[in-house]
């Protein structure tokens, strides 16, 4: 792809982008959120037309003016979002749209024995006549590689693709693509993980603002310099954290348990301190939190606030208790996308300005202003949809919406997930204030680096239970990751 | 004004401007006509059930795009359990309002419980109420027409002959005073509650409206207000049916703009999972919005036989197409989470203009069903265009 540019009504979105990609290597597409990484993909995949630019295939300048050039050349866009039909089987969702056909009729044996092959080739163990609704996400996304190659793909681009997936399931992602790329097929992959640059790719390209900044190969960088082509400035404080000694205990859980994803967690949190939960995708993390917080009707166990025994029944007697809960997917249960800033930040607290049939709109504009200037988040006004707003920003709301709630105890639950660099290293830093001032912090991350820097104490579950307790001074990638995996 | 104002701005207006476009074409069509004082006084009057039941079907519409099917006879039903009981039972007219209303309210009740905690999808349930109260308003009426003679029970729901507030100030042939005076008061209090609003702001130093929009737009709106009174005055005052409007519209229109209740049903329609998250009792926010259906559905029933002094097995048919229809033209969204009582009185105004239009002059009712068709796609249409530019 050579000088690409791309323009919107208002921004330009693209400016002179360049991008190679080799036969046969994975080459990365790194750059903060709203950086260009997907328009640009978008370009190649035929999903938008760019104004400037040529776009080159072996060699050859080819007009891509749609989804079906953008096929018929090779090229095939695995999507953050996974993009199957759960009611169909998974043969049915590899060959949706060419169908083999007999007669009129979709020869159902034949596409499911194709499909079994190629499942197969690829040493994937998945039933073609299994339904995708049925699947792992993980296992979910195979079908989507499968169906890829499947077009023949000389060009395959895999769009954050371990963002929902356990380590051990990223492992054979992996190894699948080592195989794709042994077969000549390039790959571009677009990441927010540092970490798997090393692991997978060869050379890496960094977008900022709409615009190319350069290309490395990954043996020869690092990611400092990484980090800071990207955000455009050197980040010396990455995380911020000053440690302190914690004071009483706040919160102490015995046995919780909700029968199901959650076993067996028994822990305690202090005064003043950050604990980490760490442990892989389905541990039964965020399931022990909802107890706490007072959304899994039936669990068993204790929960003690502040030396008193209490049982939580729902999320407003939680909120009493000072607890507060920043889930782990923002969009689905945080963000009302269609609302302004100011509404979405003052849900959890109509009661503050809102009395009766009267309202106090200054009250409610100086509670959003408070929260906008303490997290520094970025917004033109009040009034903007905060659909409008980059994710970084988007979490600070949300962030923002809980802290007016006056916690003492903050559940975040993979609070930098689809946040940018530098918008991350802002979040750890207010974290760092709010456990300053004596706030707890409990924090679920599937992030190791900010677990291990940010934490005083990390909980490592595994299938449901604690397995382990780290201190400051013994955690590391390796203790967890043993913790963890068991 | 660079151009990226002036199309927000556009956008913004979009059905105003609408709604004066197609004014000004039917009065060049009509020759003028259709804002005869007599015709503008019949617009309310005829239309008044289509304005308090777009304000229920709101409600039901932010909590996710949910629509209510029955209304149309539940409207029915209650009129017909009213004017038996009026006319043929001889039960005392306010002991006969509060059996409409409570009756009303019970069927929303009865099929907000089911939606709301047995999760039955809102549009199966409603077809049933439908079918259900359609067939039951046949059983209470026999089949039959109940003439309503209650002189006191027709004027308080502005029907008959007469259904206008009387001129207690006297005013002269040809103007009714006390409609004129309610409309320099109406726009008093307008100014009034802005001028305080900007003040309270100033004071607190927050940044406002820029002076002079803010002006103009007021106004406008206070014009509008006098020009919309002057007709009524030049005609036979302010309708009765008028007053329930106003009251609805301006009652609810508070409810969903600044009160926490009002807020949930925004949330609801806009994540129900972020709701629940949240502490708030999703299940309880659905209950609400369709027994309110229920009871709005009660009072545009007395309205109904009020106007037409009966009642009648086949009344209030379609009456929930015409809610829906006025929503989703008023900018409600049908996926929820989006719309206002103002855009929807706008949305059911618009409706009503082009009704009246056509009737004037003298287009066939099935084509006006066509037209009222296909204007109900094209601001869906618009709604999702616009939607689209704007994301990229």
């Amino acid at each position: 792809m050579k000088g690409i540019s791309k323009r919107f009504p208002g921004v330009l979105a693209l400016n002179n982008v360049s991008l190679t990609v080799k036969a046969g290597e994975v080459h990365a597409l790194l750059g903060e959120n709203g950086a260009g990484k997907s328009t640009l993909i978008k370009v190649l995949g035929g999903i938008y037309i760019a104004e400037e630019g040529e776009i080159f295939i072996e060699g050859k300048k080819v007009t891509i003016d749609g989804v079906k050039a953008a096929q018929a050349n090779g090229i095939a866009i695995i999507h953050q979002e996974l993009v199957l039909v759960p009611y169909m089987t998974v043969a049915e969702n590899i060959f949706l749209g060419r169908e083999p056909m007999n007669g009129g009729f979709v020869n159902i044996r034949q596409m499911t024995q194709e499909a079994q092959a190629l499942l197969d080739a690829n040493g994937m163990n998945i039933q073609a006549d299994a339904l995708v609704g049925s699947l792992t996400i993980a296992q979910q996304q195979m079908v989507e590689i499968v169906k890829a190659i499947s077009f023949n793909s000389k060009i395959l681009v895999m769009d954050e693709p371990t963002s929902s997936i356990s380590d051990k399931e990223v492992e054979f992602l992996f190894k699948t693509m080592r195989g794709l790329t042994a077969k000549g097929v390039g790959i571009i992959y677009i990441s927010h993980k540092m970490s798997e640059l090393e692991q997978i790719c060869d050379r890496v390209t960094v977008m900022r603002d709409g615009e190319y900044v350069g290309t490395k190969v990954v043996s020869e960088t690092n990611k400092d310099e990484l980090i800071a082509m990207m955000v455009g400035r050197e980040l010396t404080n990455y995380y911020t954290r000053d440690f302190q000694t914690p004071g009483e205990v706040v919160l102490r859980c015995g046995h919780i348990s909700d029968g199901k994803m959650a076993k067996d967690a028994s822990f305690e949190i202090r005064k003043g301190e950050i604990v980490g939960f760490a442990g892989l995708v389905g541990a039964g993390r965020s399931e022990v939190m909802k107890c706490i917080f007072g959304l899994t009707k039936n669990y068993t166990g204790e929960i003690e606030i502040e030396g008193k025994k209490v049982h939580v029944h729902n999320p407003i007697e939680a909120m009493k208790y000072g607890i507060a809960l920043v889930p782990e997917n923002r969009k689905a249960e945080g963000l009302y996308k269609v609302q302004s800033v100011k509404y979405n930040s003052t849900i959890e607290v109509l009661g503050e300005f809102i009395k009766g049939i009267f309202v106090d709109s200054a009250k409610e504009e100086a509670i959003t202003q408070k929260y906008i200037d303490m997290l520094s988040t970025k917004t033109p006004t009040q009034e903007q949809l905060i659909g409008n707003l980059s994710g970084g920003n988007q979490q600070k709301v949300i962030i923002g919406r809980w802290l007016a709630t006056n916690p003492k105890i903050l559940i975040l639950d993979e609070p930098t997930r689809g946040v940018d660099v530098g918008a991350k290293s802002e979040i750890y830093a207010i974290m760092n204030e709010l456990v300053k001032k004596g706030m707890s912090i409990i924090m679920i991350s599937s992030e190791l680096p900010e677990i291990i820097n940010m934490s005083d104490r990390v909980y490592v579950m595994n299938e449901g239970n604690i397995t382990g307790c780290l201190d400051r001074t013994e955690v590391s990638q390796e203790a967890i990751m043993q913790l963890a995996a068991n | 004004m660079n151009k990226a104002k002036v199309m927000a701005g556009v956008k913004k207006y979009t059905m105003i401007i609408a709604l004066i476009l197609v004014t000004l074409f039917f009065t060049w069509k009509t020759g003028g006509k259709i804002l005869l004082p007599q015709n503008i006084s019949n617009l309310v009057a005829q239309n008044a059930y289509v304005f308090v039941l777009a304000t229920g079907m709101l409600l039901c519409i932010l909590t996710g795009g949910n629509i209510d099917l029955s209304v149309g006879s539940v409207v029915c039903f209650v009129g017909a359990v009213g004017a038996t009981l009026m006319e043929n039972k001889g039960v005392n007219v306010w002991v006969s309002i509060l059996v409409m209303i409570l009756v009303g309210t019970a069927i929303g009740a009865w099929q907000a419980f089911w939606i709301a905690y047995v999760h039955v999808p809102p549009f199966i349930t409603t077809l049933s109420g439908m079918l259900v109260f359609r067939g039951l308003s046949n059983v209470v009426l026999q089949g039959l027409t109940v003439s309503i003679t209650n002189e006191f029970f027709v004027k308080l729901f502005g029907g008959g002959a007469d259904c206008y507030v009387p001129d207690f100030l006297g005013g002269g042939e040809g103007l009714n005073l006390t409609c004129m005076i309610v409309g320099v008061i109406a726009c008093a209090v307008y100014v009034i509650v802005i001028l305080r609003g900007r003040m309270a702001r100033a004071k607190k130093g927050y940044e406002m409206e820029a002076l002079a929009p803010a002006m103009t737009k007021m106004v406008v709106i206070c014009l509008v207000i006098l020009a919309f009174t002057y007709k009524l005055a030049q005609y036979k005052g302010i309708p009765t049916a008028l007053i329930w409007v106003m009251v609805v519209v301006f009652v609810y229109g508070y409810i969903t703009s600044k009160t926490t209740v009002g807020r949930y049903f925004y949330a609801v329609g806009g994540n129900e999972k972020a709701t629940k998250l949240s502490g708030i009792n999703t299940e309880r926010v659905y209950f609400i919005a369709y027994t309110n259906m229920g009871f709005l559905a009660a009072l545009a029933g007395m309205l109904t036989i009020a106007r037409m002094t009966s009642a009648q097995p086949t009344y209030g048919q379609n009456y929930e197409m015409d809610a829906i229809g006025s929503c989703f033209i008023g900018g409600a969204s049908a996926y929820g989470g989006v719309g206002t009582v103002p855009g929807v009185i706008v949305g059911a105004v618009l409706m009503g203009v082009i009704n009246l239009g056509m009737s004037i002059m003298g287009v066939d009712a099935n084509y006006q069903k066509v037209v009222k068709g296909l204007v109900l796609l094209a601001a869906v249409i618009f709604d999702v265009v616009s939607k689209k530019g704007g994301k990229n």
